[in-house]
């Protein structure tokens, strides 16, 4: 089966500075990846790759097929890459509503041009304070408005860059509750970057470790033990 | 009573010239808003409006004429900053010097064109007749090109306003200008966005050309006497902030003409731009706190 992404020998950087370095991953449809290892090694830079925000300066990408390497950024989104980013972006003067409905630029076609049901009903508290200004919620709330306006653009792939940090642990359930139904019930692909190897090992099927921006292994949750890893990427 | 009147009449003809350069310097704006570019060649769009309105008002005489050249303008102009936008700004958006030197050189070469076209002495549009009357308030007298111009700026504005708030592309402009990166991870073509409010606010500048045409003759470089203060409007706004580009417009055009009571047009000029320094020294970030992504940072 071929995989929903495919990065073949895919290099990356900030002007003479090289961040990634020949990075080989396949993303099988369906499940969840979690991509581990320590601060600074590359993992956001590979996130961004992937959706664009960051042009590649070798190798190549394939979603679904198609070489993605060199398209912009709406063209990945519409595609069906959603992207969480790390410090969430939502945009801070537009309301919760209109932040959510942004989203709906990706979804295009696929969608009704409404935000789905669902959205509100995985994060309620979004519908409380859907005329509030996204910049003036807390952090918590700020990464339920991320993850829902990535949902709303009903992605096939979902990129996640450290949904939980900093946030306090109830909202961290909930958020775990909601990323537990968006790979069950909507069945959306899932890369996650995590630096809580107890989390990652317990929400992803497949691990990569990225060290000094090359993947130095990578493997599968559910038969090895994360143990075996953590030499890897505590600090 | 004199001077009251004389402080009235001249509060109006501030309000007038605020009007001018408000529609001067709204293109500049959004486009410095969205963007952070400085297109120098923004004057050459006012003065493209100004001999589009001579042309279609010499083709057809009257108020039907008037109301060809309006949207006549905007879209002559609009064009031409679309063009712009896709053949210079686009290429050049990261290196904004180079940007403003481009710019300043196409502005060269649109006004040597239009030398060659319409030569170098100003033509005159045909206004309407009943334009120039003027409607009596008491012992005040308003000309009505200068209340039309104010409405038209008015109208403008609110129109903006409503576009930026309540359309589906007003949406995704604010959302690019908040955060561009992200705007373009959720599917938005922020180049699209782009040309498309280039495009409207030199529409805006072709527009602001027609006002000029009906206040006085449209010469080659009409846009230039009109740049600086659009400028100095955009800078004390709050770079890029339509409702603070607003009251600055209202504050310097009211200001020039309330010291033209006292001195002369190139003295007023002078203390214009001493007042926007001094400004700027005490609130570097404009009459409203910007919200714009470049200064959020």
């Amino acid at each position: 089966m071929t995989p929903l992404l495919r990065l073949n020998r895919v290099c990356a950087g900030y002007g003479q500075s090289q961040v990634l370095w020949d990075i080989d991953l396949d993303i099988p449809a369906g499940g969840v990846t979690a991509i581990i290892g320590r601060n600074g090694v590359g993992k956001t830079t590979l996130l961004r790759a992937i959706v664009g925000a960051q042009p590649l300066t070798g190798g190549q990408m394939l979603f679904d097929g198609w070489d993605v390497s060199g398209q912009a950024s709406h063209h990945r989104a519409r595609a069906g890459v959603g992207y969480v980013p790390q410090g969430r972006h939502v945009f801070p003067h537009l309301t919760v509503e209109e932040n959510l409905s942004t989203g709906l630029s990706a979804a295009g076609g696929r969608g009704d041009g409404k935000i789905p049901a669902y959205v509100f009903e995985m994060f309620p508290k979004l519908d409380q304070i859907r005329h509030r200004k996204a910049g003036v919620l807390s952090g918590g709330e700020q990464q339920q408005l991320a993850i829902g306006r990535a949902l709303t653009g009903m992605p096939r792939l979902l990129l996640l860059d450290e949904p939980t940090e900093g946030i306090q642990p109830n909202v961290v359930q909930q958020i775990e509750a909601a990323l537990q139904r968006v790979r069950q019930d909507l069945g959306v692909t899932i890369v996650i970057v995590e630096q809580y190897l107890d989390f990652a090992w317990s929400f992803a099927d497949r691990y990569a470790v990225l060290q000094r921006g090359r993947i130095i292994r990578e493997g599968d949750t559910r038969t090895e033990r994360a143990e075996d890893v953590a030499g890897l990427v505590s600090l | 009573m004199d001077g009251v009147v004389l402080a009235l009449g001249q509060g109006f003809n501030g309000l007038s010239v605020a009007s001018l350069y408000l529609l001067a310097a709204l293109g500049l704006a959004l486009s410095f808003g969205l963007m952070r570019v400085i297109n120098m060649a923004h004057g050459e769009l006012l003065m493209l409006g100004g001999y589009i309105a001579y042309l279609v008002m010499k083709a057809v005489p009257g108020t039907a004429g008037l109301l060809l050249a309006l949207p006549a303008a905007f879209a002559g102009s609009a064009l031409l900053g679309a063009a712009i936008e896709a053949t210079l700004i686009r290429r050049l958006a990261a290196r904004p010097l180079d940007t403003l030197l481009a710019t300043w050189g196409l502005s060269l070469i649109l006004q040597q064109a239009a030398r060659n076209i319409f030569g170098p002495i100003g033509v005159e549009v045909r206004a309407p007749a009943w334009m120039n009357t003027a409607v009596a308030v008491g012992p005040l007298s308003f000309a009505t090109t200068r209340i039309l111009i104010l409405a038209l700026s008015v109208v403008l504005l609110a129109g903006l306003a409503l576009l930026l708030t309540r359309t589906r592309i007003g949406l995704l402009v604010r959302a690019v200008n908040q955060d561009r990166m992200m705007a373009a991870a959720v599917g938005v073509d922020v180049r699209r966005v782009d040309m498309v409010m280039f495009a409207l606010g030199s529409g805006v500048a072709g527009l602001a050309g027609v006002a000029l045409g009906l206040l006085g003759p449209v010469t080659p470089t009409v846009g230039q006497s009109y740049i600086v203060p659009a400028f100095l409007v955009v800078v004390m706004g709050g770079l890029g902030s339509i409702t603070g580009s607003t009251v600055a417009a209202i504050i310097l055009g009211v200001f020039t003409a309330m010291v033209q009571i006292f001195v002369d047009v190139s003295v007023a000029q002078v203390l214009m731009l001493l007042l926007v320094i001094a400004f700027i020294q005490v609130r570097p970030q404009g009459v409203l706190a910007p919200r714009t992504r470049a200064l959020d940072a």
